[in-house]
């Protein structure tokens, strides 16, 4: 029973990273309609710059802040350089060009530290804690921490704050929302930007317990188009959910489903991608798509 | 291009493609047999989605499939060679349509999604199944060899073989794509709502051409397999899959032509690119899928078309300027 209760706390932990990243990919998909497929290489590459940072000198905590910081910049010049350009285009094109900054930055970055892994430091200390008769380590329980603060971070930005009305309004419908003022443009950067932001915090938290290496997020990334996909692509809370779900199953999975072991726990979420487009294709918490002839 | 030029060019090309093993070493020989078996998979994976508007992003596992299924039979099995080659299509056709049922009934994406995901699972279930395709380790295939009655090395009866098989494709590409299908494919990617109503089963189609671009994949890994004469999980990374991507949106998207032009893209950048660097050839892939996208959406095979009209515009506009004006606004309306 205490193995049990061990694996699905784990569980939730990597959910909340899949959910972070998963967050990441719904901002951005409800305000552009567009499906991030860089997203995971840019928090890739948001993890390199706090190991940088890290090997020079700088304590873990305040170098993921730095790059968590970084990214947000990074992901405002993305969108303004590169998206804006072909935003409102065709699926095709806007998928060709998101999968062509993924080859980029997975290439700059080989390029950059080389195809090698190595270690990553965890934010949170090694103990472990008794819960209830539970030993829980305290890194999972830092990640579920954390996500939970970032999601009501989220929650306060967008229902109580000007710049989050904007961003909605922005999103729903930009035509009328630049006509009472609001600046479309500056909020689609926005949204960018915070999607970085989240990324490297997903990519920061995953790194200690994979290795660090240019494929860090190739995985994770179908992991969360899984959460997000459960979820339904256009809900932030279907994207927790979802992340936990997928999360959760992919550890009971590996662990008390021989054939799956280790090696095939990738099969979960394709499986659940599946599962999710043939029964309910708007996901669980998403809005049905309906389109007018 | 009228009838005539275009005869003319696929005859010149034609004879190009012919004489291509006898002036070069087998070196040489052996690239040029890699870009026609890369020429094959970028052409079935551009008539999924140059013509059908829907996007694959995990042909190098239908390609590892091909390969793996022909290994497998011509090393376990001693089935012969030529057979192998139908029996990769036959199989990926089987397991593309099975996997484009679910996948395609919905939005684009995730069709991308999906696809995706199995190109980065398959090096694993290809090492977890060790049992049939020797894990990590890989397997040896013998390669074909000229038979003693033709005056013709190894190297240049491969190659020839890989040219007839995928000369064959090509042709049989041009047909489909001029028949029914192709022109149910063209219409469902032009417009969903107008083709059904024209009693164009969507479903249907996408799934069929879904099906048919894995099957050349398919055969495309079999000729690989002819070519190298191994395959193990590592050469069917997700690499594979963005190569054959780079390779229709530099050859220029729903053109036969440009698979060819693709696959000499993809097969000689990153001969070239590792020798300044490892990573360079990703970047390459990477900025290139950008840069096409951004000022070239046609690809290399829309270039000559793209220059006449630039020529035709410069012509108009110093005879007369005003309706060269008009031209440009009257443009600009239509994308609005």
């Amino acid at each position: 029973m205490e193995r049990f209760i061990q694996v699905l706390v784990d569980g939730v932990a990597t959910g909340s990273i899949y959910a972070a990243l998963a967050l990441a990919l719904v901002l951005i998909f409800r305000s552009t309609g567009i499906v991030n497929f860089a997203q995971g290489e840019m928090a890739m590459f948001s993890t390199f710059v706090a190991w940088g940072l890290y090997e020079a000198g700088v304590p873990i905590g305040l170098a993921a802040l730095t790059t968590i910081g970084l990214s947000f910049v990074a992901g405002i010049v993305i969108e303004r350089v590169l998206i804006r350009h072909f935003e409102g285009g065709e699926v095709l094109t806007l998928v060709i060009v998101t999968l062509g900054l993924f080859i980029l930055l997975n290439g700059l970055a080989g390029w950059i530290w080389g195809f090698g892994n190595r270690g990553f430091p965890s934010l949170f200390s090694e103990d472990t804690v008794e819960l209830g008769g539970v030993r829980l380590s305290v890194e999972s329980l830092g990640i579920v921490g954390v996500l939970l603060g970032v999601v009501g971070l989220l929650f306060l930005l967008f229902q109580r704050t000007k710049v989050g009305l904007a961003m909605r309004a922005a999103a729903l419908n930009p035509a009328a929302s630049a006509l009472v003022g609001v600046r479309v443009g500056h909020m689609l950067m926005l949204g960018w930007g915070l999607a970085a932001t989240l990324g490297a915090l997903a990519g920061v938290l995953v790194a200690p317990r994979l290795f660090l290496d240019v494929n860090l997020m190739g995985a994770v990334l179908i992991y969360a188009f899984a959460a997000a996909a459960l979820g339904g692509f256009d809900s932030a809370i279907g994207a927790v959910v979802g992340g936990w779900v997928i999360g959760v199953s992919e550890n009971l999975a590996g662990t008390y489903v021989d054939f799956i072991g280790a090696d095939l726990k990738i099969l979960v979420p394709l499986g659940i991608i599946f599962v999710v487009l043939l029964v309910r294709p708007s996901g669980l918490f998403g809005t049905r798509e309906v389109a007018r002839a | 291009m009228s009838a005539r030029t275009r005869a003319l060019l696929v005859g010149g090309l034609a004879v190009a493609a012919l004489v291509v093993p006898f002036l070069f070493g087998p070196y040489r020989v052996g690239q040029f047999t890699l870009v026609l078996v890369y020429a094959v998979a970028v052409l079935g994976l551009n008539l999924l989605v140059g013509y059908s508007g829907q996007i694959s992003l995990g042909h190098g596992a239908f390609f590892a499939l091909g390969a793996y299924t022909a290994a497998l039979l011509i090393e376990k099995a001693s089935v012969p060679y030529l057979l192998a080659v139908p029996a990769a299509g036959v199989l990926c056709f089987a397991a593309g349509f099975l996997f484009g049922v679910p996948a395609l009934r919905l939005h684009g994406l995730y069709l991308a999604l999906v696809t995706l995901g199995l190109a980065i699972a398959l090096p694993q279930l290809i090492k977890r199944f060790d049992g049939l395709t020797e894990g990590t380790q890989g397997l040896t295939v013998e390669q074909p060899a000229a038979p003693g009655w033709l005056p013709l090395e190894d190297d240049q009866f491969l190659y020839l073989l890989c040219l007839v098989i995928a000369a064959l494709m090509f042709l049989l590409a041009w047909n489909m794509m001029r028949g029914q299908l192709g022109r149910a494919v063209k219409a469902v990617r032009d417009g969903e709502i107008p083709a059904s109503t024209l009693g164009v089963d969507l479903a249907a189609v996408k799934t069929r051409v879904f099906a048919v671009s894995a099957a050349y994949a398919g055969v495309a890994g079999a000729l690989y397999v002819f070519a190298i004469g191994f395959v193990a999980p590592e050469a069917f990374t997700l690499t594979v899959s963005f190569a054959f991507l780079a390779a229709i949106v530099v050859g220029g998207l729903a053109t036969i032509s440009g698979a060819l032009f693709g696959a000499l893209f993809i097969e000689f950048v990153p001969v070239y690119a590792s020798d300044v660097n490892v990573a360079l050839t990703g970047v390459i892939y990477g900025g290139v899928l950008i840069a096409f996208m951004w000022v070239l959406p046609e690809g290399a095979a829309g270039l000559p078309r793209r220059l006449r009209a630039l020529a035709a515009r410069r012509r108009r506009s110093d005879d007369e300027p005003d309706t060269a004006v008009e031209g440009r606004l009257t443009q600009r309306e239509g994308v609005a």
